[in-house]
């Protein structure tokens, strides 16, 4: 499997004022690496507002003005220059954003799909694809001509992902695919994702649903306080979680209600507030020492990867 | 269907609401004009110095002199009800010809820079948005900002003294005097005439729609949607013309409606300044020679193309866009 995407040192932050002309950096994500190959699906769990619409958006060459990007972000091995950036979007990689808002509320929803085209010959042509995706995606001729916002929860989801999929990509980076959808139709998407990795499609799926995250990925990358902190096997999501390394991950999975709802005390620290140390120091129930001043790196242990200092030697000896 | 009904509905509440407006817009004048010292009657004949009995008479009667205010008023709203607005004291003619005259050439004078400087405004507006920070865009937002603060009257002074009095490109005022019907005015001449006042109005009337279409479009740039086109894709004039001007015209028009009462008052000064023979020149010799009958009139009609402006700034902005449109009759 070839890597497509890399994601490496990645930090965003945003000029905030304080008082008078003060300003100050606010970090929203710190030193973020992961990666993803082709026909793998790749999510990365993290809270609401712990940054995961700017990851996706940093990929894009979309961030806010006021925001400021550090590290690499590299496709095909290649580091992509926002110029590159704009080169590749809509064509290589492409976005599932988060919710129908991201839609045009002024133009019909087939105009958007096929987007600019230069000639009528070109927009017959995808045109005809686009009926054609929409088609099995289960959303009928009607649907071309309606606005976003005559589009049920469920059409709208399926309109976002069949629109990603009209530039035959390579990466597909969903944002958020699930919320506020019901059960079925939330089976429905994650097939969708599914269906994707079959085609040898490489996607990354951003969500805070960690039930969803479990369904489909192969690899499950965890966000705390704009920290990857463990990126782990979905395998390792079994047993008592003994396969899990960053003591987050395994409070995170003694609290799944299958696993007894067991909840850890405290909360993440909030962008701004994060201790000098390991961001998770507060709350670690194996801390030690130097956890207190000083930052784990994000430890690369071949496919996972852990930010702790426990397993500097190796998993063993962290265990 | 279900719309046009709600659109006639919507038309016809407006309607009815815009009559009762008139109705005390006239009376408001009426009691202002009749409490004021000027007497219709008394200027009319100090105005033409011998009248006959007879026609002192038919004066008392229009203007019921001598009875009882509300006497009065309700037979000067019969006599309007009936077209008859009276006959204008400096234009010696029936007020409604005057007016008909004189507010086809204001028409003429306020729709042109009202386009022009929509079009003119709006395409600013875009180019400073889309280029936002940039030197042209820095441009543009001081030559606003300096119009803005700038009151009419002066840059009319300053366009009069440059264009008129230094260069001569145009004249200084219409020949014809006032309280002379213009039926002899050759097109030609009537054109030159109009070109500086024009021009003069539009220049006011940029500013605003200018830095409105500009603050709408970075507006809509940062927006979800925006990002998103982006994201698949699009780029450049095709994106901004695509989902940016596609999402600002419809606010863009409605503001450029809702500016007919500036248009108007701009009117007024600008055509006072170049003697051009419009309604606002009007206006103001009949405010200064006190002609009654004509001032009433002008005060109905001009209430009537302000409301007008409302009225389709309203329309536009509640029926033309898709979500109410569609919404409607998914109802
Ligand atoms: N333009 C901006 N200026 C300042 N701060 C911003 C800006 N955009 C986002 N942020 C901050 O960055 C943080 C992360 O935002 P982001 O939208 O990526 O969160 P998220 O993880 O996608 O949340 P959600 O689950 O709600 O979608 C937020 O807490 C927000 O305060
Ligand atoms: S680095 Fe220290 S505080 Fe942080 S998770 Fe590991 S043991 Fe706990
Ligand atoms: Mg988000």
């Amino acid at each position: 499997m070839e890597k497509l995407l890399d994601v490496e040192n990645v930090s965003i932050s945003f000029i905030q004022y304080t008082q008078g002309l003060n300003q100050r950096d606010l970090k929203v994500i710190t030193d973020l690496t992961l990666d993803i190959s082709e026909g793998e699906i790749l999510a990365v769990l993290g809270s609401s507002g712990s940054g995961k619409s700017l990851l996706a958006h940093a990929i894009f060459g979309i961030l806010p003005e006021n925001a400021r990007q550090n590290g690499k972000i590299k496709y095909n091995g290649k580091e992509l220059s926002q110029k590159d950036k704009e080169e590749i979007r809509g064509k290589d990689i492409v976005l599932v954003p988060q919710s129908v808002n991201f839609l045009d509320p002024l133009m019909k929803i087939s105009d958007q799909a096929i987007g600019h085209t230069e000639n009528d010959e070109e927009k017959k042509a995808k045109k005809a694809k686009q009926r054609e995706i929409f088609e099995h995606y289960n959303l009928g001729p009607e649907v071309d001509d309606m606005y976003p916002f005559q589009l049920s929860g469920g059409m709208a989801r399926r309109v976002l992902v069949s629109t990603a999929l009209l530039s035959d990509p390579k990466l597909v980076v969903a944002d958020e695919p699930t919320p506020g959808l019901d059960q079925k139709t939330v089976e429905e998407t994650l097939n969708h994702f599914k269906h994707m990795k079959e085609d040898g499609i490489g996607v990354l799926l951003i969500t805070h649903d960690i039930h969803a995250a479990l369904e489909v990925a192969d690899r499950i990358g965890i966000f705390y306080s704009g920290y990857v902190i463990e990126i782990a096997l979905k395998e390792d999501f079994s047993g008592e979680g003994e396969n899990l390394l960053h003591p987050y991950t395994k409070a995170l999975y003694k609290a799944l209600p299958a696993n007894g709802f067991e909840l850890t005390k405290g909360h993440q620290p909030l962008h701004g507030e994060i201790p000098k140390g390991c961001p998770y120091y507060d709350r670690c129930e194996m801390k030690f020492g130097r956890c207190k001043d000083e930052r784990p790196e994000l430890i690369d242990l071949g496919n996972k990867k852990v930010r702790c200092f426990k397993y500097e030697g190796g998993i063993e000896d962290g265990t | 269907m279900l719309k046009n009904e709600k659109l006639l509905k919507f038309l016809g509440k407006k309607i009815v609401r815009f009559i009762i407006l008139l109705i005390f817009v006239i009376i408001l004048s009426f009691l202002l004009i009749d409490m004021s010292p000027i007497n219709p009657v008394k200027t009319y004949i100090a105005n033409l110095g011998v009248v006959s009995p007879e026609k002192i008479a038919i004066l008392e009667s229009y203007w019921g002199v001598n009875e009882p205010i509300t006497t009065k008023l309700i037979n000067w709203l019969a006599n309007i009800l009936h077209g008859d607005f009276g006959t204008s004291l400096i234009f010696r003619a029936p007020v409604l010809d005057v007016i008909k005259e004189r507010f086809t050439a204001s028409l003429v004078l306020m729709l042109t820079s009202w386009l022009f400087s929509g079009v003119l405004g709006f395409i600013l507006g875009v180019v400073a948005g889309f280029k936002k920070d940039t030197v042209v865009d820095k441009a543009i937002k001081v030559y606003c900002y300096i119009l803005q603060s700038a009151p009419t009257f002066w840059i009319a002074l300053l366009f009069l003294m440059v264009f008129s009095v230094y260069l001569g490109w145009f004249p200084t005022g219409l020949g014809v005097p006032v309280g002379t019907l213009s039926e002899n005015v050759s097109f030609w001449d009537w054109l030159h005439r109009l070109i500086l006042p024009m021009i003069t109005l539009s220049v006011v009337g940029i500013a605003s729609i200018t830095l409105f279409t500009r603050d709408k479009l970075i507006e809509v740039m940062n927006s979800d949607y925006f990002l998103f086109a982006k994201a698949r894709g699009e780029s450049g004039w095709n994106l901004i013309i695509r989902h940016g001007i596609r999402n600002i015209l419809l606010p863009a028009i409605t503001l450029q409606f809702l500016g007919f009462s500036e248009l108007f008052g701009g009117a007024v000064l600008v055509e006072q300044i170049f003697t051009y023979p419009g309604i606002g020149q009007a206006a103001v010799s009949a405010g200064l020679k006190s002609d009654v009958p004509l001032l009433l009139g002008i005060v109905i009609f001009s209430a009537i193309f302000v409301y007008c402006g409302n009225l389709i700034a309203d329309v536009l902005y509640n029926f033309v866009d898709p979500r109410i449109k569609e919404g409607e009759e998914n109802e």
